[in-house]
């Protein structure tokens, strides 16, 4: 411990600092300090927001490796936990994501069954009909109109929504507080009101189900309650992951996606040319590939000396996995910085790796499959109604992608 | 070739029923379940492909 102390100190003016800032001109791309330092190793100390130092893992064969270690923590507890940003210090648990199994597999497993593959797929129809009817409204409304709040944050918040069993009419309460949840600028007061306030309304809405069960989420969650296998206040962490998870994400692939495709024109006309179910999921496998949302790395704490690529990680030290140059390793991709919606995508790290992995990943695809293939066709001149220097991008929040996006046809 | 599965490992991200839907499909919960124990050259490609995917790696592929 003395040593690595020493060694940090002596090292402090070499750390670069991380998160990186990304180049304006180039907002699909990774911060371009940071695909430096993937060619620099695998493995490199880079300094966090409060001081503090990490592992930052740049390649995508290692981060997989550790992301499937089970000598990694994902328990924001543990000693050497790198956290993302000082809102982030000190708040509650986000349920499982923030557990280690035994713990983390049982209480994931409890709401496994509505997203596997072929439950996910009957929804699809309904999807369609939310997404053609959000275009019905687009091309009868005024415009230019904002994507965001008319068409990419309506389409999985409606799905979430109706999955989980929360009413749709009290949107405008847990999108304003996603926002300051998921904003890195939030100071810890404010985002512990804005969770608070959603965990008051979700434990409401699982109470109700105690002793009037649904046919929804919140009421098999509820169940598991009655059943004396969680306590209110587990099932009420675990509704406010899949809310949040359920909507922030998908709602940014979707604008942030749109955005990306109308400055590579070439790869826009393929999706509003095919007819191809399998060409569109390709397109959103590249998609997820090259926009990589989740910009400021996994997270975990070693809890055994880890030896990996020549170097020893310690038990006690943080390691980030900057799973979007992991998704542009040229090791893996050819070519990886070319956005080509025809390539094989599929072992993208965009949902994470290991028993972390994104769970609700089948309904993401599902609902980016029936927005991709739909959107432009049916609106075929759309078009940005700002240039791109206009756009604010969300570099102040965990999930990447655009504020607003103002749209034309 | 043999496939095997972990089912204690699985955590229901549902990557191989996407790449091999003959192969494995889902139990209620959503837990991978094998389809076929054997496979011939025909399906290789997609199990080879669906133990690269599996987050859990708990599918493994056996030389017989």
């Amino acid at each position: 411990m003395a040593d690595t102390l020493t060694g940090a100190a002596h090292d402090a003016t070499a750390v670069p600092e991380f998160p990186m800032p990304r180049q304006s001109r180039c907002p699909f791309d990774p911060p371009p300090a940071l695909k430096e330092l993937q060619s620099e190793g695998p493995l490199v100390k880079v300094r966090l927001w409060d001081g503090s130092e990490s592992w930052l893992v740049t390649r995508y064969a290692e981060q997989r490796a550790l992301l499937g270690d089970p000598r990694v923590s994902a328990d924001t507890d543990r000693p050497g936990y790198p956290t993302k940003a000082s809102a982030e210090a000190g708040e509650g648990k986000l349920s499982f994501i923030m557990m280690d199994d035994p713990e983390h597999a049982r209480q994931r497993r409890m709401v496994t069954a509505p997203f596997a593959v072929k439950k996910i797929e009957a929804l699809r129809p309904k999807v369609q009909k939310i997404v053609d009817g959000l275009i019905d409204d687009l091309l009868a409304g005024p415009k230019p109109v904002d994507l965001v709040d008319a068409f990419a944050l309506p389409i999985p918040s409606l799905v979430i929504c109706e999955l989980l069993g929360v009413p749709y009419e009290d949107h405008d309460l847990f999108q304003e507080n996603t926002k300051t949840m998921v904003r890195t600028t939030a100071t810890p007061e404010e985002r512990g009101a804005a969770t608070r306030e959603m965990a008051g309304y979700l434990a409401g809405q699982i109470g109700k189900r105690i002793t009037e069960p649904q046919d929804d989420m919140l009421s098999g969650i509820a169940a598991r309650i009655t059943a004396g296998e969680l306590t209110h206040q587990q099932a009420t962490e675990m509704a406010l992951l899949l809310l949040i998870a359920g909507h922030e994400t998908t709602a940014n692939m979707i604008a942030l996606g749109t955005l990306a495709l109308l400055h590579h024109p070439d790869q826009l006309k393929l999706l509003r040319e095919t007819d191809d179910p399998k060409l569109v999921a390709s397109a959103v496998e590249e998609l997820l590939r090259y926009l990589h949302i989740t910009h400021l790395g996994r997270r975990r704490a070693v809890t055994e000396d880890i030896e990996i690529a020549g170097q020893v990680i310690k038990a006690g030290e943080g390691i980030i996995m900057a799973n979007e140059i992991g998704n542009r390793d040229p090791e893996v991709f050819d070519d990886p910085d070319r956005l080509d919606l025809t390539r094989d995508a599929r072992r993208h790290v965009a949902f994470g790796f290991g028993i972390h992995q994104c769970l609700g990943q089948p309904l993401a695809r599902m609902e980016l499959q029936v927005v991709y293939g739909t959107l432009y066709k049916r609106i075929p001149t759309l078009k940005a109604a700002v240039p791109l220097d206009d756009v604010r991008f969300k570099t102040d929040a965990f999930i990447y992608g655009v504020h607003e996006l103002p749209v034309s046809w | 070739m043999k496939v095997e599965l972990e089912a204690d490992k699985c955590v229901a991200s549902g990557q191989c029923v996407l790449v091999a839907m003959d192969v494995f499909d889902q139990d209620d919960d959503g837990i991978a379940i094998l389809l076929k124990q054997e496979i011939g050259d025909d399906l290789l490609d997609d199990v080879k492909e669906a133990v690269a995917v599996c987050p859990a790696a708990a599918i493994r592929l056996v030389e017989q």
